[in-house]
């Protein structure tokens, strides 16, 4: 409906404030008497603190205090939460240890926290932290996954975690997967490192606490995806503050992929020292700092292997996972190689049984939570390579094998042996569609044309599934979740008509502004200027969890909904009062309530005058005033899926790969505004080519991160990427009201496979049958003289 | 990291073992150099300033010689903190051996880490500064060394070392033995550093 409504690629409204220069950050947050903090980090991967002399530093210049782990520890402090409990395969708990914000005797990973210093210029607190003596008795380390579970590696908790056992953890039917296996005609197998990332959003993480000695009232400032669940972890198992006295502002954030989600030391920190010193303690990371410091992504070794019958057709998928979790349990990490990735693993795949192993380990690393993805990424590079592999395998065509597994389009609902149930989806359309805009069928031409110039060309497919819009709450807690997975939102008409939004969802850059007010434009019939979205302060917004697997529109945008629905049902009654009739008789449309058949109507703001100025209204039965809130449980998670086709031009020369055309078609549900959906999935892209292609996260044998900075951590650059073609095809998602899917991973997630697909597919005459991320020139460039010798000899 | 090297020095073994024990020969040779100090005959501290690419730093280094055989060689161990810059630690054992030719052969053997701010934003610069460092404390270090004359005091002069190391054997002996020293503490330095 009308001009601002769903389906309509309305420019962003916030915008304007982001290009002008007018977003308010945290850092932009400025509050009397504040002072700075300065977070001493731990140069030492792991090393025993036989002793802190902070003596020096408090004498410094400007210095306000200087706090240690045992400072907070003597203040009763708790330790950082973890939100989900995963089960070994006995059944028995996995191990939690501690994770003070301060570390008290021991540093577990390059930048964990050892000490705070306060001072009164940014500059003071950095220059005492020089003069905080601290003497380690260095310990050796481990930073491989694979390393910390060997006999006599380093112990980063010592019992707490006995051999770095996390948790080891199964899913699926072992019994019915060895038996497939067993009368297999073919099984491809593969192994593979999916590669660690730093996550590098463009504004840096920061932290304000403000304590209000007069009401008691604490406040926290801070970059997150996710107030409440901040107010809710801090609040009561860090600092045992009750919520009705901490304030959780997120304001403009500039970018998160999940990195900001997870409740981190500094908000701890600040918030807990502000109390101490009756002054606003501010704290903003810099680069440096958010490489050591900033939850890590992937990391996972992966062993798997596909059961094939003569036809192609598989039978069953067996895999087993090392998953490094960093040195502590960050706040969502125990889920992400678990319920969020083995249950993705039969992918758009008729794969009838699956059997999946998977153990947690911890190392001396930064911790290891959701990167954009978060799971399904790694789910889906495993399996999109072994596709590739299994067809290279069998002889068959790639994207005939894909087919020939395919769930078809009429067998949904459909039960997967990994627990999720897929409400709907249409893989064959996608892939048509995107091998169409692709021209696949060209391609040979092309790849000969390259060959001329010298050049290897490639070109690669994935088709691939992720699950959206996590989850029904009880599905949830049933499997470990420590928190339910609603959304809240409340619908606050203003007298005049004038629609103020309030959601717990919480937008870093997805354009939640617009999108949702579009969806009140379509509700209300009134233009998206007339609405007003309010997010991430928990003194303004009932309550929420916030925004992370793309989950905003699909469950926010569901509640928003469910509170239009209630507005529109009362102000239908107060319609049936001032026209006279009965409620049944009155049809909402476009903007204006009018009885059925008759040319009688009310606009929906003079119903709104009428419910704040009840002067002729039915008091007797119905309250004034037209404000709503609702909450909304997912039924399900939503199933997003599609094509992705990559091709690449390899420089034999040099090793360099180019990605020369890149084709996304994503089934994201009920598209609301396109353009949105089209940079969506061409940042998620921009990610999944820069994990391909370039981003490497290093750390040396002593654990020393050396990729700690952007002279060797290579992001992607505008000049790496191809124009990148995005298209939709929808099929509705069958159990939220608008049918939405989520859009805001599928690009990081499709798009690995695709290209690593691609580079295999360039560089076959060269005996490559996997390459591991990222597909560096020297990888490449290896590969290619390497098998230039061999053939030679 | 590890780094392997050796020099030929124009003095004998016993001028080189000297040399290498001599604070004020090292505090010379050692680039950035800004103090050592002896605290025992096995024990040293000493301030250096370096930059690795954009890491700029004073380091505070101790340094402790072990396994001593002299004029043989020993082992010279040290850590260095260079405050937020980072740390690094490392030992390097150095050999003294009359060359064929004439004068010391110095042979170091060196392993060493870093670790902080070093590691993160310099570590790909690191074993090149530590050559080029290793490369300019033997340059002085031979330059200690001219024929009679008593030490120089200012040996930053480029002119003359930079020839001199590889015609070594035909150098006074004067000049082989604070390489070896150099070396070691260079290696240790850069190393730390």
């Amino acid at each position: 409906m009308g001009a601002d409504g769903i389906g309509v690629a309305v420019r962003r409204k916030e915008d304007v404030r982001f290009l002008t220069g007018r977003g308010t950050y945290t850092d932009d947050i400025a509050r009397p008497g504040q002072t700075y903090a300065h977070i001493l980090r731990s140069g030492q991967a792991h090393a025993r603190i036989r002793s802190i002399d902070v003596s020096k530093a408090k004498a410094a210049p400007g210095v306000v205090a200087v706090f240690t782990g045992a400072d907070m520890a003597a203040d009763g402090v708790g330790g950082l939460p973890c939100g989900w409990l995963v089960k070994n395969k006995d059944g028995s708990p996995m191990k939690e240890p501690a994770h003070p914000p301060l570390v008290v005797d021991r540093v577990r990973h390059v930048g964990d926290q050892i000490a705070v210093v306060i001072a009164e210029t940014r500059a003071q607190a950095k220059d005492a932290a020089e003069l905080v003596e601290i003497d380690f008795e260095p310990l050796p380390a481990v930073v491989d996954s694979k390393d910390a579970l060997k006999t006599g590696a380093p112990q980063v908790h010592g019992d707490a975690a006995p051999g770095n056992l996390c948790y080891d953890w199964e899913l699926g039917d072992k019994a019915a997967v060895d038996a497939a296996f067993a009368k297999a005609h073919k099984v491809a197998k593969i192994d593979l490192f999916n590669n660690r990332l730093i996550p590098n959003a463009m504004e840096p993480r920061a932290a304000t606490g403000d304590f209000d000695p007069a009401s008691g009232d604490y406040t926290l400032y801070t970059t997150s995806q996710n107030p409440h669940v901040i107010r809710l972890l801090m609040g009561a198992f860090v600092l045992h503050i009750p919520e009705s006295k901490l304030r959780v502002y997120a304001p403009d954030v500039g970018g998160g992929f999940g990195s900001k989600i997870y409740h981190y030391a500094e908000e701890a920190i600040v918030t807990w020292a502000a109390g101490k010193l009756k002054r606003p303690v501010r704290w903003t990371a810099d680069r440096s700092e958010s490489f050591m410091s900033d939850a890590h992504g992937r990391d996972h070794h992966s062993h798997a292997e596909l059961a094939l019958d003569k036809d192609g057709k598989f039978l069953a998928l067996r895999v087993d996972t090392t998953a490094n979790m960093g040195a502590y349990l960050s706040t969502f990490a125990s889920c992400i190689p678990t319920y969020l990735y083995a249950t993705l693993l039969a992918g758009v795949y008729t794969t009838p049984a699956i059997y999946v192993e998977v153990k947690a380990v911890f190392t001396n690393t930064v911790p290891v939570d959701a990167y954009r993805g978060a799971g399904r990424p790694e789910a889906t590079f495993l399996l999109e390579r072994l596709v590739d592999v299994a067809a290279r395998e069998m002889g068959m065509d790639r994207v005939e094998i894909r087919r020939r597994n395919f769930i078809p389009t009429n067998a949904f609902p459909y039960q997967t042996p990994v627990a999720l149930q897929y409400d709907s989806g249409d893989y064959f359309s996608t892939l048509e569609q995107a091998q169409k805009a692709a021209d696949w069928a060209g391609f040979e031409a092309r790849r000969a044309e390259a060959r001329k110039r010298g050049k290897l060309r490639g070109i690669g497919i994935s088709t691939y599934l992720e699950a959206c819009g996590i989850a029904p709450s009880n599905i949830a807690g049933a499997l470990g979740a420590r928190a339910g997975l609603y959304e809240a939102a409340t619908v606050r008409v203003h007298p005049t008509g004038t629609v103020t939004i309030l959601t717990g969802s919480h937008s870093h850059g997805q354009g939640h502004e617009t999108t949702f007010a579009q969806v009140v434009s379509e509700t209300l019939g009134i233009g998206i200027d007339q609405v007003e979205i309010v997010h991430g302060d928990t003194n303004k917004i009932p309550f929420g969890m916030g925004t992370y697997g793309s989950r905003s529109l699909a469950v926010g945008g569901t509640a928003i909904v469910k509170a239009l629905d209630k507005v529109v049902s009362k102000a239908k009654k107060i319609a049936a009062h001032l026209l006279e009739a009965s409620v049944n008789d009155i049809e909402f449309k476009d903007g204006k309530f009018t009885v059925v058949g008759t040319d009688k109507s009310k606009t929906f703001g003079e119903i709104a005058l009428t419910a704040y100025v009840p002067h002729n209204y039915p008091l007797e039965e119905l309250e004034p005033g037209l404000e709503e809130n609702a909450f909304y449980d997912p039924k399900n998670f939503t199933f997003p899926g599609g094509c992705h086709i990559a091709e690449v031009e390899i420089d034999p020369d040099t090793g360099v790969t180019k990605v020369v055309k890149f084709t996304a078609v994503d089934d994201v549900g009920r598209v609301i505004n396109p353009m949105i959906v089209e940079g969506q999935v061409q940042g998620g892209v921009a990610q999944g080519i820069g994990q391909a292609l370039l981003e490497n996260c290093v750390y040396d044998k002593d654990g020393q991160l050396i990729t700690g900075s952007y002279m060797d951590y290579v992001m992607p650059r505008a000049d790496d990427l191809p124009s990148i073609g995005v298209a939709t095809h929808t099929t509705l998602c069958t159990h939220n009201p608008l049918g939405v899917k989520g859009c805001g991973e599928v690009g990081a997630i499709g798009s690995p496979p695709a290209v690593i697909n691609a580079v295999v597919d360039a560089l076959k005459d060269h005996g490559v049958t996997h390459m591991d991320m990222p597909a560096s020139p020297q990888k490449v460039w290896s590969v290619i003289n390497g098998a230039h010798r061999k053939a030679a000899e | 990291m590890e780094l392997t090297g050796e020099r030929t020095l124009p003095a004998s073994r016993a001028r080189v073992w000297a040399a290498l024990n001599d604070t004020a020969i090292l505090s010379r040779c050692i680039p950035g150099c800004q103090e050592i100090q002896k605290a025992s005959d096995t024990e040293f501290t000493a301030k250096v300033g370096l930059a690795v690419g954009p890491v700029k730093a004073t380091f505070n280094g101790q340094v402790t010689l072990s396994d001593l055989d002299p004029p043989n060689g020993y082992r010279i161990s040290g850590t260095g903190q260079g405050g937020v810059a980072g740390f690094g630690k490392g030992s390097a054992v150095v050999t003294l051996e009359d060359a064929p030719g004439g004068g010391t052969l110095l042979r170091y053997s060196a392993d060493a880490s870093v670790g902080g701010k070093l590691a993160q934003i310099g570590s790909r610069l690191v074993e090149a500064t530590a050559r080029k460092l290793a490369d300019e404390f033997f340059t002085r270090f031979a330059a200690e060394f001219p024929a009679e004359e008593p030490a120089k005091p200012e040996p930053r002069v480029p002119a003359a070392p930079e020839e001199r190391p590889d015609a070594g054997a035909r150098l006074s002996p004067w000049i082989w033995i604070p390489l070896l020293v150099a070396a070691v503490a260079a290696i240790a330095w850069f190393a730390r550093g």
